[in-house]
């Protein structure tokens, strides 16, 4: 995935978006926005991005987890297994983005790319209705695919590259 | 540089505005693992080198405290988890990549070997069925058999051939567990030090300091416990020993941060001026390491020091450590 930090606005239609097609429970979300400001006024440089699990390369996540419930399916997403999951958190604290979180019901839940949708040809829920059109979904292994190409001739940058986990989501800047 | 970070949308609990996934039941466990640890070391330790005669209570009552720590232990792990009813999943599977998973096979040997230790040496340890506890001798009579008063026995023959290869083999038995007890003692700090998420558990020397004062609280709880005046004696000099390594490798801990990325020495500094600094150097530091190092380096001048004194503020700092670390851990996020 690859997001456009220029487009961004933070709107929050993405996090309201996940939130309903995963029947994420009130008060959790799967997604975010961070915003920060660099510099000293006047000279201030704002950035907005849309936030989520980074579907690492190297996943501490599955790394830690005791039990197998946390894989990483074929294509490169990382996924839990509810019925496996016990809910010891270590996933939880391995993660450096603190992507995952208690679900009510006792499990560890994250992003999934919607693969749902995926799988149906779609875009994930909050590429397809973010108004800005900031987000590109796709196969980063495919150098034809829309999302290669924009990493490809874009700036970009990947969060706390410095903890080793091998980020793929790319925030084009 | 940043002015400011602002998130929103997201509000997950036990994760914002800060984490805290892991409660009390973690570093209680972990200091109860570290303290059975530290007693089976012992146990097994003597066996080895055969002074066993000299440390009655080390090698027949340790590992009998040293199984009911790691029963405790457990319960707080299972209060731990969100989901406790499919906690036997740990045990469908071994995942070489995971602390927990080692951890999880590691506690159940280590239980096992120590029952089969506590039960060889149970007639020696307690050689009256003197229970008084209406249902812990209906319990008890489900394997015992009372001969008279001040004798009793397996109450099945295969139980009985058990324990007969058990004393045999003891030696070999002591090796399993000063083996499964060093294991145990440095997982307590692996487990932390395996995530790179967090600046300040992300240390390797974590294993060894773990293991270090697993075994400091294991011979300061032997201390308290012994009645004879030589094991005693011995117990505060091996505390003392212990101490003085302690220090050594978290200096380094901290020299280690300080020389690494920003994200290291800014978890140092939590602890070199910032908010953990008075609890981390008052409760562990001072009561647990300096205080108690000093009492044991009188009593060794020949001073007369009540050996509860040093041996709970061991334990006490050996509980805080635990506590601060892994309530700290949580609060130290990667800066982006």
């Amino acid at each position: 995935m690859a997001i456009d930090t220029k487009k961004c606005v933070g709107c929050s239609d993405c996090v309201v978006a996940c939130q309903t097609e995963n029947n994420v429970p009130h008060g959790y979300s799967r997604d975010w926005i961070a915003e920060t400001v660099e510099g000293t006024y006047p000279d201030l440089a704002m950035e907005i991005r849309s936030e989520r699990c980074n579907h690492c390369d190297n996943t501490p996540c599955v790394r830690t987890c005791p039990t197998g419930a946390s894989h990483v399916t074929e294509g490169g997403i990382v996924k839990v297994t509810h019925e496996e999951c016990i809910g010891c958190g270590a996933c939880i604290e391995s993660c450096p983005y603190d992507a995952r979180y208690f679900h009510p019901d006792g499990y560890v839940d994250k992003c999934t790319f919607c693969d749902h949708r995926v799988k149906n040809g779609q875009d994930p829920a909050c590429v397809s209705v973010c108004p800005t059109h900031c987000m590109y979904f796709g196969d980063l292994d495919d150098p034809n695919s829309e999302v290669s190409k924009k990493v490809a001739t874009r700036k970009t940058k990947v969060l706390a590259p410095e903890a080793g986990t091998k980020p793929q989501i790319f925030y084009l800047i | 540089m940043r002015e400011e970070l602002i998130t929103s949308g997201r509000m997950n609990p036990l994760i914002d505005p800060y984490l805290n996934a892991w409660h009390w039941q973690i570093p209680l466990y972990l200091f109860l693992g570290g303290l059975a640890a530290g007693l089976l070391f012992f146990a097994g330790y003597f066996i080895i080198t055969g002074k066993e005669s000299k440390y009655q209570t080390t090698v027949k009552y340790g590992p009998i405290v040293a199984l009911g720590a790691i029963i405790i232990g457990l319960g707080a792990l299972l209060l731990d988890l969100k989901h406790p009813a499919y906690f036997w999943q740990l045990y469908t599977t071994i995942r070489f990549d995971s602390p927990m998973s080692w951890g999880a096979w590691v506690l159940l040997l280590t239980s096992v070997v120590s029952a089969v230790w506590i039960g060889s040496y149970l007639k020696e340890a307690f050689p009256k069925f003197g229970c008084k506890i209406g249902f812990m001798r209906k319990l008890l009579k489900i394997v015992i058999v009372e001969k008279d008063t001040n004798s009793w026995d397996w109450k099945f023959n295969w139980l009985q051939k058990f324990e007969k290869y058990a004393q045999d083999k003891r030696k070999a038995w002591a090796w399993v567990m000063v083996v499964l007890a060093v294991i145990l003692g440095v997982y307590t700090g692996i487990l932390l030090s395996a995530f790179n998420a967090r600046p300040l558990w992300n240390s390797a020397i974590l294993g060894p300091l773990f293991l270090t004062s697993g075994l400091s609280t294991g011979a300061a709880l032997l201390m308290i416990m012994t009645k004879n005046h030589i094991e005693k004696l011995a117990y505060s000099r091996i505390d003392l020993l212990l101490i003085v390594i302690e220090l050594f490798f978290i200096t380094h801990m901290f020299m280690g941060f300080l020389a690494s990325s920003e994200v290291k020495v800014e978890a140092a500094q939590h602890f070199l001026g910032g908010d953990y600094t008075v609890t981390f150097w008052l409760n562990v530091i001072i009561l647990g390491l300096i205080i108690p190092g000093i009492l044991e380096a009188l009593e060794l001048l020949k001073f007369k020091i009540p050996v509860i004194v040093p041996g709970i503020l061991i334990l006490w700092g050996g509980m805080m450590f635990r506590f601060i670390m892994v309530d700290a851990g949580q609060v130290i996020r990667y800066l982006y």
